[in-house]
């Protein structure tokens, strides 16, 4: 392949503190594409998200992103380079309405007038969130609030959209409902999707290749077929 | 409906048997070794008695027996609720505005006195609503920036002759200096750890005002600040201007009102500005809004410079009123009284710290007739008012205020 990753990660070790949570991982994510990480609690996916947007410092390894590094940039500065997270557990800002959050989405931009259009983009998305944009954050069912969590990210216009647990403690409608929205985002907006999943027949579902993360580590790496079908990943992570 | 309220009176009856026990080692041991128990029962029948009529048109209220006179009373104040807000905001802002006027005309030597104590705090409040109401640091050493505004202000005028005017500036940029060099190494922390840095960061503060001899004079204070310097035009012998000292108290009232407005009007254009919004996410979720690409470092160093400039700025004032600053007036407990006025109100919302500034400093006025109970009285209405309204008197309001909404 001689097209350029959208982001890389060589040999990538990080933690907290004595901790390693990470001892080594690579990867690749190619533009354009959606992949998944999957893996059990604690194998250290959410970390690798975190390490990636540099709020866990990384130790050893470099992270590349258009193929510069980095590792040494800080975290506010990577969502104008067109790198954005939905963290894990969403993260909405609770006392804040609908429409803060979005704008907090923005807030690197200064184009009011777009921001404003890109508001209204995100009500014809997701409807509820246009219903519900003088209410506060915090007083959004879980679906809704996943439902902000992303739109807020996508206010900044992301290249690179890192998505951790999109179905974390959600009813299972609202996660299929969410995934159709990622794929939609994936289609329609172009945007890549790096996917950090514990659900991992939904996740491999959604993406075009996925990772296996155990203990820090990437154990294996294949196409999300081939690991759906793959007899020891049925066991260890699809229940069989 | 008897079997309704029996669980009422039950706790009303643990309750009062508590207050009994907590009452009598206070009021009937005595330091001489004797124990009484008749003022600790005279206090006690009181409380019982006042708190029992409370309770019994609290129950028959309930239980809907004051049907015929709660409901007219009620429509009523419904119908000034509708009248009041059909008022636009500027009418009030303009009314409170001209009581605030004309208030010195009206009310004696004390009651400006208060007055200038309550705008003072308010001025104090506001800066402390910055760090703590918008951006969510928990600041227990704030008074330390209000003393370094008082200190820079006491020792530029007593030292090198220097007036109010080049002082007041003086004063809010060395208490923002202060600030950023006290806040850059604590904002590292969050939360709880903050709150107790910056505890020690205002005793040190303080610690070394009260012992650099040589340039604050120590525990004894600076004595002999001069007073604000006026202008005033004179239309004697023609037209010139003069220079006078502000002595009259009134005048000093007008000062006050006007630190206090300008303090004021700069939260309010902050908190709907995007350095508001920034600050906003900082206090809901610091790591949210760095990944959304806030600069949390910066932001909350700007809240911590801003916070104090005001603090500055009231404490040059502070100095010019008293003519005499020691560093008694900047300890922890200033700290913690500015605290709850920002508390008590509501956090963000700036009519409410102006009415909290007013209850707390007007309250221990007003029960001073109460003497030793006073403290007591004033601790009791803390906890029944956190009970009965703990996002404060009057919550800041987080609903479609904001200008981008009008505007799309």
């Amino acid at each position: 392949m001689s097209m350029q990753p959208i982001l890389e990660l060589k040999n990538v070790h990080s933690g907290y503190g004595s901790i390693k949570a990470l001892k080594g991982i690579s990867l690749k994510v190619m533009p354009g594409e959606v992949v998944a990480i999957i893996g059990a609690n604690g194998a250290g996916k959410s970390t690798t998200l975190m390490t990636i947007c540099g709020i866990v410092k990384t130790e050893k390894g470099e992270v590349l992103y258009q193929g510069k590094v980095i590792n040494k940039v800080s975290p506010e500065k990577l969502p104008t380079l067109g790198l954005c997270q939905v963290p894990e557990g969403r993260r909405i800002f609770p006392r804040l309405t609908v429409t803060e959050n979005l704008r907090l989405g923005a807030f690197y931009r200064d184009d009011t007038d777009q921001i404003m259009k890109d508001i209204q983009h995100s009500y014809e998305m997701f409807p509820i969130l246009g219903e519900r944009k003088n209410q506060q954050g915090g007083t959004l069912s879980g679906g809704e609030q996943q439902m902000l969590a992303i739109a807020r990210a996508l206010m900044t216009k992301p290249k690179l959209l890192l998505l951790d647990e999109p179905s974390l403690g959600l009813a299972p409608i609202i996660v299929q409902q969410i995934f159709d929205i990622i794929a939609q985002i994936n289609k329609e907006e172009g945007v890549t999707i790096l996917l950090v999943e514990q659900n991992a027949n939904l996740a491999l579902q959604a993406a075009s290749r996925g990772y296996v993360v155990e203990t820090g580590e990437i154990t294996l790496e294949d196409e999300a077929q081939s690991l759906l079908s793959n007899p020891k990943i049925r066991e260890a992570y699809l229940g069989e | 409906m008897i079997q309704e309220f029996k669980k009422v009176w039950k706790q009303y009856t643990i309750g009062m048997l508590w207050l009994l026990g907590l009452l009598w080692p206070l009021l009937g041991i005595h330091p001489d070794g004797t124990m009484t128990f008749q003022t600790t029962f005279t206090v006690w029948t009181y409380i019982l008695a006042g708190s029992f009529v409370c309770l019994v048109i609290y129950v028959t209220k309930v239980s809907g027996a004051l049907k015929f006179f709660a409901d007219p009373i009620s429509r009523g104040l419904g119908n000034i609720k509708t009248t009041s807000t059909a008022l636009p905001t500027w009418v009030w802002l303009a009314a409170g505005l001209i009581v605030a006027l004309i208030y010195p005309q009206f009310a004696g030597r004390y009651g400006t006195d208060v007055a200038i104590s309550v705008l003072l705090y308010i001025c104090l409040g506001l800066g402390l609503n910055v760090v703590v109401g918008l951006a969510g640091m928990l600041d227990l050493g704030y008074i330390a920036f209000y003393g370094v505004g008082a200190y820079t202000y006491a020792i530029l005028n007593t030292t090198y002759g220097l007036g109010f005017w080049v002082c007041l500036p003086m004063a809010a940029f060395f208490a923002c200096v202060a600030g950023c060099i006290v806040g850059y190494p604590t904002l590292r922390m969050r939360g709880d750890y903050l709150a107790i840095v910056t505890l020690g960061f205002g005793e040190i503060i303080r610690i070394i005002l009260n012992n650099w001899m040589e340039l604050t004079n120590g525990p004894n204070g600076i004595l002999g600040v001069k007073s604000i310097g006026i202008f005033l035009p004179v239309f004697e012998n023609g037209f010139t201007f003069e220079h006078f000292w502000m002595k009259k108290l009134q005048l000093f009232y007008y000062f006050a009102l006007g630190l206090a407005i300008v303090a004021a009007i700069c939260v309010h254009r902050l908190n709907f500005s995007r350095v508001g919004r920034a600050w906003e996410s900082i206090r809901e979720d610091e790591t949210a809004a760095e990944l959304m690409g806030v600069n949390t470092f910066i932001y909350k160093l700007l809240a911590y410079a801003m916070g104090a400039i005001f603090a500055g700025l009231a404490g040059a004032f502070f100095a010019a009123r008293m003519r005499f600053v020691s560093p008694e007036s900047f300890t922890f407990l200033e700290s913690a009284m500015v605290l709850c006025m920002v508390v008590l109100g509501g956090m963000g919302s700036i009519p409410g710290i102006i009415l909290g500034v007013a209850a707390l400093i007007a309250l221990p006025e007003v029960f001073r007739q109460f003497e030793s109970y006073r403290m007591l009285i004033f601790g009791a209405t803390m906890v029944i008012m956190m009970l009965f309204r703990p996002a404060g008197l009057i919550p800041a309001k987080r609903v479609g205020t904001r200008s981008e909404e009008k505007e799309g």
